[in-house]
């Protein structure tokens, strides 16, 4: 789960990271009065959204009055902020965050993440703040410091004094830097996060150093322990599809194409897309209905997945293991008479009693189209939506 | 042959009064696995389905000789529970559990690192559906019917995808020694690395087959491993080519964060190293076969 920057500044903030004075603001007005309680003569607004890059797409912007404050947030609230990140559609901007602004004297890189390969927590930083890390590792990859947490123990001082000296901060802010990465560490192990970014780190012309931005991505798995972070979620940052669907217990990855897919388990839900793709159609999303494929889950499924607009064809491939196709088949043709689905439907079904299954399918009346192999129901359901195409007779409208 | 578990290794159920578990232990029962006890704390000397509960881990391995153990125990508490495992002188433990933190993960493998090599666990999973020696036992929840008995080791990373593999194979005609799921979670108890080294070293087994997907380092270390190491043909499949960038399919572990984490990528470093990827899902057990040397 992600949160936006100003939770994440309040949190490490808690946790002995400097960061600038700074308010929440919802209206372009909050945003000016806040800037006047902050006081001062400069001022950042920056849209609070989940996503990198609001530099370049418009989203901060550095103010010298009430006026430019106003002017400024009244321009991004209500917009969809689009950044390299966020893909065309962007992201809503409803809450801006406004900073007194910081005078800036260099800029450092500095994470936190999970390395999947020793299995431990991973900083890496760099002295080329301000870019994102896949530049620096592109273009700059000598600058990167990494260092490993050992899990037992805990990061140790003198791990952050190597990075801090490695960086070339000063000898004098060494131990505001010792601080920093010991905060930013305690944080993300006593929070479960999976990501703490900094990005820029800065030290100050005053001599202190500050984490200018924040981001925070946290571990979905641990949020039952962490009840004050799970409502920092802000759903007006998710794609509406998957927000319902993760309340459904379902788990759904919205994409661009138009054949809906509805699989059971991840891998095999994976592989059903690249044979769409394969077969010369595109995946309209990812959808894992879990391995209880029952009457109500499936039914559930054709709801979601027919949520999207650009679906014409809905590709369902269940392997039953433990459950039996006859049992899903039934599932099936009970959810297409609850559900009215005005597109084709290729059903694939593999595993434990699959020519009861088929037979049920068969015997429904339904139009469905089966298939043996999941070439074949890729196959099939590419061809079903070519078909009404070529006839112009393309069951759903584009809207 | 196979690995890991063969018809006379002695199993625990940690959990096992569970409505999942139930099932499935009657499951493993009925295919032959010998199951000789369950855990659950607070329930030691009742039992469940015929099988003795006890208390902790270490009253069930004296009272059973228990060498395996399967975790079925809900996330919040499952990594405690493969640490009592390990604790207790448990030889091969599977969890089974989706949902586990990750903090919780990387706290469990570095607890593990205490005991000695030659007695140190072997953990598979999380979030996998087990392990099974066709004809011998069943140690997870998979279908024992739609594995036949034979020569082709299989690793996975995804539950009902391994489950393709193996349909594919049997209606080849085709057989499995082993199949192992280690899971779709980002810090897992063993990599394909592994199991990779074991089923180098069994004879019952022939031909490897990989079944990997988007995110993280372990099929490109893989890749290394088997250019260094193994003998043995490795068939491979890689899930997740039309997965976008930065989401998480599914699976915790399934999200492409890195260099060399996207399906292409894992693909050309897996054919780099002479692995022979199997172009789509539907395609997995006749490249198998072709590279076994019987027409598929």
């Amino acid at each position: 789960m992600d949160i936006h920057e100003y939770q994440a500044k309040e949190i490490l903030s808690g946790f002995g990271v400097e960061v600038p004075p700074g308010a929440l603001a919802y209206s372009p007005e909050q945003a000016a009065y806040r800037a006047r309680e902050l006081g001062g003569d400069k001022w950042v607004v920056k849209a609070q959204v989940h996503a990198g890059g609001r530099g370049k797409a418009g989203g901060v912007k550095l103010c010298d009055s009430d006026h430019a404050i106003h002017e400024a947030s009244e321009d991004m609230f209500g917009r969809k902020l689009v950044t390299h990140q966020t893909g065309p559609e962007g992201k809503g901007i409803y809450r801006v965050y406004v900073e007194s602004a910081v005078p800036i004297e260099t800029e450092f890189y500095l994470g936190f993440v999970m390395d999947r390969s020793s299995q431990r927590v991973m900083i890496v930083a760099s002295a080329e703040g301000g870019m994102e890390i896949e530049d620096i590792s592109a273009n700059k990859p000598d600058s990167i410091v990494r260092s490993t947490v050992e899990p037992a123990v805990g990061l140790q001082d003198f791990q952050a004094r190597e990075i801090a000296f490695k960086l070339g901060i000063a000898p004098g802010l060494v131990s505001q830097m010792v601080r920093t990465l010991q905060g930013c560490y305690r944080a993300f192990s006593e929070l479960d996060a999976t990501m703490v970014e900094i990005n820029p780190l800065v030290v100050t012309g005053d001599d202190r150093v500050i984490a200018l931005d924040a981001k925070m991505t946290f571990d979905d798995n641990a949020l039952f322990r962490h009840p004050q972070i799970s409502e920092l979620r802000d759903k007006s940052q998710e794609d509406p599809r998957e927000s319902r669907a993760a309340d459904r217990g379902l788990s759904y990855v919205g994409l661009d194409g138009n054949i809906g897919c509805i699989v059971n388990g991840a891998g095999l839900a994976m592989a059903t897309m690249d044979t769409i793709m394969l077969a010369g159609g595109a995946p309209a999303n990812f959808l894992d209905i879990g391995g209880g494929a029952t009457p109500e889950r499936v039914a559930k499924a054709f709801r979601l997945v027919l949520s999207d607009t650009n679906v014409q064809a809905v590709l369902v491939n269940i392997f039953a293991g433990i459950n039996r196709c006859d049992w899903v088949a039934e599932g099936v043709v009970q959810a297409l008479k609850d559900v009215q689905v005005d597109v084709p439907v290729i059903v694939r079904l593999a595993g434990t009693n699959v020519e009861e299954g088929q037979k049920i399918l068969a015997k429904s009346g339904l139009p469905i189209i089966r298939a043996n192999t999941l070439m074949e129901a890729a196959e099939r359901a590419v061809g079903a939506w070519q078909n009404d195409l070529s006839q112009g007779t393309r069951v759903r409208a584009i809207t | 042959m196979s690995i890991l578990l063969d018809r006379d290794t002695k199993v625990i159920v940690q959990g096992i009064t569970g409505r999942m578990a139930r099932f499935h232990t009657k499951d493993m029962v009925n295919y032959g696995t010998n199951i000789v006890g369950g855990v659950v704390p607070g329930k030691g000397g009742e039992t469940v389905d015929g099988l003795p509960v006890f208390d902790t881990v270490k009253d069930a391995v004296a009272a059973t000789g228990a060498e395996a153990s399967l975790v079925f125990v809900p996330p919040p508490f499952a990594a405690d529970s493969i640490m009592e495992a390990a604790d207790a002188g448990i030889s091969y433990c599977v969890c089974i559990t989706d949902g586990i933190p990750a903090g919780d993960m990387i706290r469990v493998k570095r607890y593990m690192m205490r005991y000695p090599k030659e007695r140190r666990m072997v953990l598979t999973g999380p979030n996998c559906a087990g392990t099974i020696s066709p004809g011998e036992a069943l140690l997870g929840i998979m279908p024992g019917h739609i594995y036949l008995k034979g020569n082709v080791g299989i690793i996975g990373r995804s539950g009902t995808l391994g489950y393709e593999a193996a349909a594919q194979l049997k209606e080849l005609g085709l057989g499995v020694s082993t199949s192992v799921g280690i899971g779709g979670d980002p810090i897992n108890g063993s990599s394909f690395k592994d199991i990779l080294q074991r089923f180098e070293e069994d004879d019952g087994t022939e031909v490897i087959c990989m079944i990997g997907e988007i995110g993280g380092p372990q099929e490109a270390e893989a890749a290394d491993y088997i250019r260094d190491h193994i003998t043995k043909p490795v068939v491979a499949y890689v899930a997740g080519l039309t997965a976008p960038k930065g989401r998480t399919m599914g699976h915790a572990g399934a999200i492409i964060s890195a260099f060399g984490e996207s399906a292409s990528e894992k693909v050309e470093i897996l054919s780099a190293v002479g692995v022979t990827v199997a172009e789509n899902p539907a395609v997995i057990g006749e490249t198998i076969a072709r590279v076994m040397g019987k027409a598929a």
